[in-house]
Parts: C-alpha cells; sequence; structure tokens
C-alpha cells in the first residue's frame, strides 16, 4: 500500500535565511502524524510547502503514489490535502456563507460536520464577527467537508479551550477509524503521546528523526527537538528552576488591584502583587482574565474598583498612562506589540522614545547600547533582526520582553506569553521570568497552560465568572488542584464545557 | 436536518433587522441626507421647481457616478485607482473626435456609428484598465503608484487626440442623456442608464463567485489565496471593471456637453474617490457596496448645484464641498464607534 503522502528532501530558503533544509515526511494511510520541532525548525514552511501556499526550491512530494503539481492551494485541495492554518483562512469581511461559496464548499455539508461537533453556527454571521475558538473550529469543519485524505492541522489547539481541543481530538480519531489521516502540528507534547500513532521531528530545517510518542515519552521527543546535549542542559535547568521555585521570600506591595469590575465578564477582583513574585492567574476561557489585563495594561477603563500601583491610585486612560506608571503588557499576540516591519532595535527602543529625549533628537549611541544589552541578555536570535516579522515566535516574544527590560517597569503584566511557542524556548521565558523576580520585579502571569504555572509561579490565583474563587502557593499549583479551583470549587467534572 | 434549518431560519429572523441596519445603515443615513438636501434645494430655488430640475441633476451626476462605481470597485478590491478621470477624458476625446466627420466643420456621423464608437470605447475602456491592473500585478509596484502614472498616460494620449476642445456628437446620441425620460417625466434616462449599468455590470457578478473574490482580496489578500482565489485574475478583473466605467462615465460626459475636451475628465479622478468614501466603503478594502458611491455622487453634485443656486463663490463652494465630506464620513465613523460600544 502507498502512503499517503511521503515528502523527499524538501528546501526551502528565504533569501539568506534557511527556512528548510532537508526535511523528508511520510504519512500513512490510517494514521494521526505528529509534525514536531522548536520554533523556527521548519514545520509551517513544510506544511505551506505540502499545501501550496508557497513553492519549495527543491525536493519531492508524491501523494497516493503520484506526484502532482501542487502549485496552489486550490490544486492541493482537488488532490486531497486539506490545511487548517494557525491563522483562521476565513475572509472577516464577508458572511460565512459568501467564504463557504467563495471556496466552492457545500454549507449543508459544513454544517453536518459542526453538528457532529456538537457546535452550531449562523452562516449569515460576518466571519469577522465569529470568535476565534469558533472561527478555527468552521475552518476544520470545512477542510472535513471535503472529506480530504489528508487533513493538515498546524496548531489548530493553541488557542482552543480545553472542550473544543478535546473535539478535535475526537475528529483526528475518527478520520484515523476512516482510513484517512492526520498531520497534526502542537507544542503540546501531552496532547501528541495521547492522539499520535507516530511523531516526525524537525531539527533546524530538517528531519531528525520518526518515533513513537508513547515509548520515551516527552523526555524523547525534547530530546529529539533540541539535539541531545542541548536537552541534558535543558533538563538541569528544569530541575534546578523547580528547586529554586520553593524559596521565594515577598517584598514591597507593587500593584494592589482592588474590586476591580469591568463589562459583564470581570466582576470583582481583588489581589496584592509584591515586588520580587510572580503572581499566576488562572481561569477557564472568558472569565473575565483578558478584561482584568485590559484594565491594568490601560487598553480599557475598568467599571469600578481601584488599581494601585507603588501605592499610588492609577486612573489609565490609555496604555501610554499604564506605561507611565509603571504597568506594562506582554501579550499572547506578539504582532499586537509590535511594529513588524522595524527592526529588532527600534522595536526595544520603541517605548522609550518618550523618554530618551522628550523633543529633541535620540541619542542613538545609548539607544544601541541599551538594545545590544537587552538581547543578549535575553539570546535572542538576530539573524534576521530587519525586520521583527521575519523572527520566529518565540524570537518575538523575547522582544517584546526585552522593550520592558530596556524602559524599566514597575510590574510586568504577561498575558498567555508562551503562546504557541516551542518548549525550549518556553523554558527560556520561565527562566526569565523568574530570574527577573529573582532580581525584585513584580510580574502577573496568565497562561491557558496549566503546566507552566508551578514552574514559574511563587503564587497562583483563580477567576471563575469574574471573581477570585483561590489562591494555591505556587509550588503545590498542579493541574488538579488548579482545575478544581478554575471551576469555582464545583466538584462536577461536566462544568468545563 | 429539515427542523434544524427551520430553526436556525427562525432564530435568525430576529436578529435579521438589526443585521439589516448595521449593514446598510450607512447608505440609509447617506438617503436621508440626500432627502434633505432635495428639500433645501427645493425651497431654495426661485422659479418653481419641477421635473427638470431631477433630470439636469441627473445629467450632472451620471460621470461622476460612473467614475465613482469604478472607483468604488477598485477600493473594494484593496486598491485605488488615480487614472480614472484621464481615461475618461481620453474616452470623451476619442468619442467627440469620431463621432464626427470632420474636427474643423464637425458634422456629426450618423446615430448608429456613434453607437458602434460607442461600444468600441467601452472595450477600450476595460482593455485599458486590464492593462493597468496588468502592469501592477506584473510590475508588483504599489496601485497608487501605477495609476498616478496611467493618469499622465491618459492625459497625454487625450491631448494628442485633441489639443483644444472641440468635436461633437450626432443629436440622437446626447439625446441619450439629456432630454428624453422614461414613462414619466420624474424618471430621467441617466438615472434609467446608470440603473442598467450597475443591473448588468455588477449585479450580475456581485453575489457569484468573480464578485465575492473582489471582497475577498480587498478583506484580506493571503487569506484569499489561502480560499483558492486566483487572486491576480481578480485584481486585474477590478481594474479592468474600473476602465469601463470610466469608459461609460467618458461618454455620458459627451453626450452631456456634446464636445470633447482633454481635460474634462480632470475632476473625476479625486471626486470619485470623495463619493466612494461618502458612500461608505472603507479605503481599507473588503467593505461596502456601489449605491452608496452612486449615492455619494448624487449628493456631491447636489451640493455643488446648491452652492450655484445660492450664489456662492465658487472658491468658497469648493471649501464648504471639503467640509461637508469631512463631516458625513466623520458622523458616520462616530456611528459605527457608538454601535460598537453598545453591541
Amino acid at each position: 500500500m502507498n502512503a499517503i503522502l511521503e515528502a523527499r528532501e524538501v528546501a526551502k530558503r528565504y533569501g539568506p535565511v534557511v527556512a528548510l533544509r532537508d526535511a523528508s515526511l511520510t504519512v500513512e494511510p490510517g494514521e494521526v502524524h505528529a509534525l514536531l520541532g522548536a520554533n523556527g525548525a521548519g514545520k509551517s514552511t513544510l506544511v505551506k510547502a505540502l499545501t501550496g501556499v508557497i513553492r519549495a526550491d527543491s525536493g519531492t512530494v508524491t501523494v497516493d503514489g503520484a506526484q502532482p503539481k501542487i502549485g496552489s492551494p486550490a490544486q492541493a485541495a482537488r488532490i486531497g490535502l486539506a490545511p487548517v492554518f494557525q491563522d483562521p483562512a476565513l475572509l472577516p469581511d464577508l458572511t460565512v456563507a459568501q467564504n463557504l461559496h467563495l471556496t466552492r464548499t457545500p454549507a449543508d455539508r459544513v454544517h453536518q460536520r459542526l453538528r457532529a461537533m456538537e457546535l452550531d453556527l449562523d452562516f449569515s454571521e460576518r466571519a469577522g464577527d465569529v470568535p476565534l475558538p469558533m472561527l478555527r473550529m468552521l475552518d476544520l469543519a470545512r477542510a472535513l467537508s471535503r472529506d480530504p485524505k489528508l487533513l493538515l492541522l498546524d496548531e489548530i489547539t493553541a488557542a482552543l479551550p480545553s472542550d473544543l481541543s478535546e473535539r478535535v481530538f475526537a475528529v483526528m480519531r475518527d478520520q484515523r477509524e476512516h482510513g484517512r489521516s492526520v498531520l497534526f502540528i502542537t507544542h503540546r507534547l501531552a496532547e501528541v503521546i495521547a492522539t499520535c500513532d507516530r511523531a516526525t521531528v524537525l531539527r533546524d530545517g530538517a528531519d531528525v528523526g520518526t518515533l513513537v510518542p508513547q515509548e520515551g515519552g516527552e523526555e524523547r521527543i525534547v530530546e529529539y527537538m533540541l539535539g541531545p546535549e542541548a536537552a541534558k542542559a535543558e533538563a538541569e535547568a528544569a530541575e534546578t528552576d523547580e528547586q529554586r521555585v520553593a524559596v521565594h521570600e515577598r517584598g514591597e506591595p507593587v500593584v494592589e488591584v482592588g474590586k476591580l469590575a469591568l463589562g459583564n465578564r470581570l466582576l470583582d477582583v481583588s489581589f496584592t502583587l509584591r515586588s520580587g513574585e510572580i503572581l499566576g492567574v488562572a481561569a477557564l476561557e472568558g472569565q473575565g482574565q483578558d478584561d482584568l489585563f485590559a484594565a491594568l495594561s490601560g487598553q480599557r477603563s475598568p467599571d469600578g474598583g481601584s488599581i494601585a500601583v507603588h501605592g499610588r491610585q492609577m486612573r489609565a486612560r490609555n496604555p501610554y498612562d499604564a506605561i507611565r506608571a509603571g504597568l506594562v503588557l506582554v501579550p499572547a499576540d506578539r504582532v499586537q506589540a509590535l511594529l513588524p516591519q522595524r527592526s529588532v532595535g527600534e522595536n526595544i527602543a520603541a517605548p522609550r522614545y518618550n523618554r530618551i529625549s522628550r523633543w529633541g533628537p535620540i541619542n542613538m549611541r545609548a539607544e544601541r547600547r541599551r538594545v545590544r544589552r537587552a538581547v543578549d541578555e535575553l539570546q535572542i536570535d538576530t539573524r534576521a533582526q530587519r525586520q521583527v516579522r521575519r523572527l520566529s515566535g518565540g524570537n518575538q516574544q523575547k522582544v517584546t520582553i526585552a522593550r520592558w527590560l530596556a524602559q524599566g517597569f514597575g510590574a510586568l503584566l504577561c498575558f498567555d506569553p508562551t503562546r504557541g511557542i516551542d518548549v525550549g524556548t518556553k523554558r527560556q521565558v520561565y527562566a526569565l521570568l523568574r530570574s527577573l523576580g529573582d532580581e525584585g520585579a513584580a510580574i502577573l502571569f496568565f497562561s491557558s497552560e496549566l503546566a507552566e504555572f508551578p514552574l514559574v509561579c511563587d503564587r497562583v490565583i483563580t477567576i471563575f465568572g469574574g471573581r477570585v474563587t483561590g489562591e494555591l502557593p505556587g509550588p503545590a499549583a498542579d493541574e488538579a488542584s488548579l482545575l478544581y479551583a478554575m471551576h469555582g470549587l464545583v466538584s462536577e467534572d461536566e462544568q468545563v464545557a | 436536518m429539515s427542523t434544524t434549518t427551520a430553526e436556525s431560519t427562525t432564530t435568525a429572523r430576529g436578529t435579521d433587522w438589526g443585521r439589516l441596519v448595521r449593514r446598510h445603515g450607512w447608505t440609509v443615513g447617506l438617503a436621508v441626507l440626500f432627502l434633505v438636501m432635495c428639500l433645501y434645494w427645493r425651497s431654495a430655488t426661485i422659479r418653481p421647481w419641477g421635473s427638470f430640475d431631477v433630470q439636469s441633476l441627473c445629467i450632472d451626476a451620471l460621470p461622476l457616478a460612473f467614475a465613482a462605481m469604478g472607483q468604488a470597485i477598485v477600493i473594494i478590491s484593496g486598491g485605488i485607482d488615480l487614472s480614472i478621470g484621464s481615461l475618461m477624458g481620453l474616452v470623451n476625446v476619442l468619442a467627440a473626435k469620431y463621432m464626427v466627420t470632420d474636427l474643423t466643420t464637425v458634422t456629426p456621423r450618423s446615430f448608429q456609428h456613434a453607437l458602434v464608437v460607442a461600444v468600441l470605447l467601452i472595450g477600450f475602456g476595460f482593455l485599458a484598465g486590464a492593462l493597468t491592473g496588468l502592469i501592477i500585478q506584473v510590475t508588483k509596484v504599489a496601485d497608487i503608484i501605477v495609476t498616478l502614472a496611467m493618469l499622465f498616460v491618459w492625459a497625454g494620449a487625450a491631448l494628442a487626440v485633441l489639443q483644444v476642445p472641440g468635436g461633437g456628437a450626432p443629436l440622437e446620441f446626447s439625446s441619450l442623456v439629456t432630454t428624453d425620460t422614461v414613462l414619466t417625466k420624474w424618471v430621467p434616462k441617466p438615472l434609467v442608464i446608470l440603473l442598467l449599468a450597475y443591473a448588468l455590470i455588477w449585479l450580475t457578478i456581485r453575489w457569484r463567485r468573480p464578485g465575492l473574490a473582489l471582497y475577498a482580496i480587498g478583506s484580506n489578500r493571503p487569506r484569499a489565496y489561502l480560499s483558492g482565489i486566483n487572486v491576480p485574475l481578480t485584481r486585474v478583473m477590478s481594474y479592468a471593471l474600473s476602465g469601463t466605467f470610466a469608459a461609460l462615465g467618458g461618454l455620458a460626459l459627451t453626450a452631456a456637453v456634446a464636445t470633447g475636451d482633454p481635460h474634462a475628465g480632470d475632476i473625476y479622478t479625486l471626486n470619485s474617490v470623495a463619493a466612494v468614501v461618502l458612500g461608505g466603503v472603507s479605503l481599507l478594502g473588503g467593505v461596502g457596496g456601489l449605491i452608496g458611491p452612486i449615492m455619494g455622487a448624487f449628493v456631491l453634485t447636489l451640493v455643488k448645484t446648491i452652492l450655484v443656486i445660492k450664489g456662492v463663490d465658487q472658491n468658497w463652494a469648493q471649501v464648504i464641498q471639503g467640509t461637508i465630506i469631512v463631516l458625513v464620513v466623520m458622523a458616520g465613523g462616530l456611528a459605527i464607534r457608538q454601535k460598537g460600544k453598545g453591541g
């Protein structure tokens, strides 16, 4: 029997940057195959090359024994390859029905697929008005309605709440049962072990091995992803990190939040963030955490309650006020924070322009020195530093942190800072946050990945229904205790939805 | 299956009105503004106001309405066409030159001959627009730069065809837009021609894949590509349609004034952008329709008419026109923001 997909020695370079060196991959019929690798390893590039979004410089792709020409996404769809990308491919200004019409997808089949996933959606809605998680599910349903031989899922679970992720896994299992195949890209290794038959690992644009994820577990995968030596060093670092979390003393209050309320999600949240402390905020999707961070970072004005920074009331009408008060944001969506077309240096220096020299010319020497120091400190890979948008996700996130380091801040607000970042870079981010904490910084930390809380935080509060429902010491914040508290101390499990 | 469909339609019906207002609120608001202005116009006229005034307004507005339609299609597709006005001028002089036997005596040719010229020129407009789109697509130079260059190309060509105003058109051709009305004296021919062009060119594609593709490439080009749309072809098509409407605008000019002037189209480039913006089309692309810009063209024309009646100085008239554009767009923006806060 032929493989569904066989990619041989695929290579792609963008100018001097080699995205794919020599990547090979085989997906068998009826297989759920994981494609893994650190950020910048070339996973997304490979998927784009396989589905005709970009054209590879060299290499061959065999689909079902034939070597078709895959020059465009439309051609890829015709031979049975259906991708779902990180960024939903629906056009925001058209209605859902028009989007489906545009891609020649029968709407009733998509409806069926959605209903099979227990979802419903009004197709006359503008796609731009549909919430992002639902849009991803719609994208998935659209791909499924073409009954593809191979479904390619590029980090579809990255921003999905856990109940929707479960439905994606159910779809993957269902495809396998029907002899269809799935190529699954994710950074969550637990998902890989739970759902995938085999996994191919990419490193620096080449495949370094295909393994069965259940044999050897997470450690072996990480070893492949990072290379043998790096993995050992990382493991040791992780261990010592865990020890260090336990001993931490609290300093002066930096941010005092009292009875904060905003809109109909955030109702009554109070907490105190002290210097040298990393305070975790754990919550299920849509419990008011977005509004909490929006209020603290000055993007929206709270309806009630108070925010005090270093004992002084903050009334921020815009992010500039919040930044001046010392509250700075590291958002999940890095593109939102950065100036994608500008250089690494300019991005780091941008928040400082207000301070270095208000009206006069900018002291470029001082600026460059500061930027270089921040770049060194965070080990930002600056090979592609002329435009930040060319950096990998992990490096972009480091730049968003670096700009605040260069500027100085009272408290760092990290909203899901590791979303879509690979394991190695994630650990660097944890280590960075903790060393900042050791130096006396106050950090508020939200993450959609529960496993991160015990690794990063000194203390964790949980928010449910717009109120604080629990507080745990960081090391004790394992997934089970967090989940319990995150559901507002309701013990029934079916509350997740 | 059937029960769920019925359910979803009934649940949808409850929100349909709100959605309709949300989607077409701008156009409705613009219509109200136009009617209010019409009432004022009527009260400001000294002699009895009648169907003749409606006819002359439509004749005046027709070329700008065509230009606005072409401009709207390009802007919806995420581009901008600065060459519309000068292409209109070129078509105007070509028509005026070839609809007469001799430029010195200005003897008009037959009506049939004029119609053939008109059809050929519409084809020429289509091809000229397609050429502009092709240059943009092949050279990857920004829309605004290429169309600015084409503005000079067509303007130069127009001067080469006719150095000074001249030429003409057969009376029957002029009467296509000037004298006659349809059914009643309140339905002037220019309006009928406008609606015909709207229906034949725009409505045939608007709700099908080619039309949706225009909106798609203006909404988000990478995603449009991922949706399997032929982005280069769609882009060329948007400019070809713009060229077609520019040709119609040029012919409307010829019919209205029965003469050719190489500078006749000059004002229409920026006025068409103004009408499009007034018509609720986002300059970022992907949003809006053609009815709005058409009404925008009528509003702009009516403003001019009223200012002439009021005897306002020509220079101040321009200041007032500009102010109105900014005010309307600002009011629309505020309304949208208010709605966003409520919902």
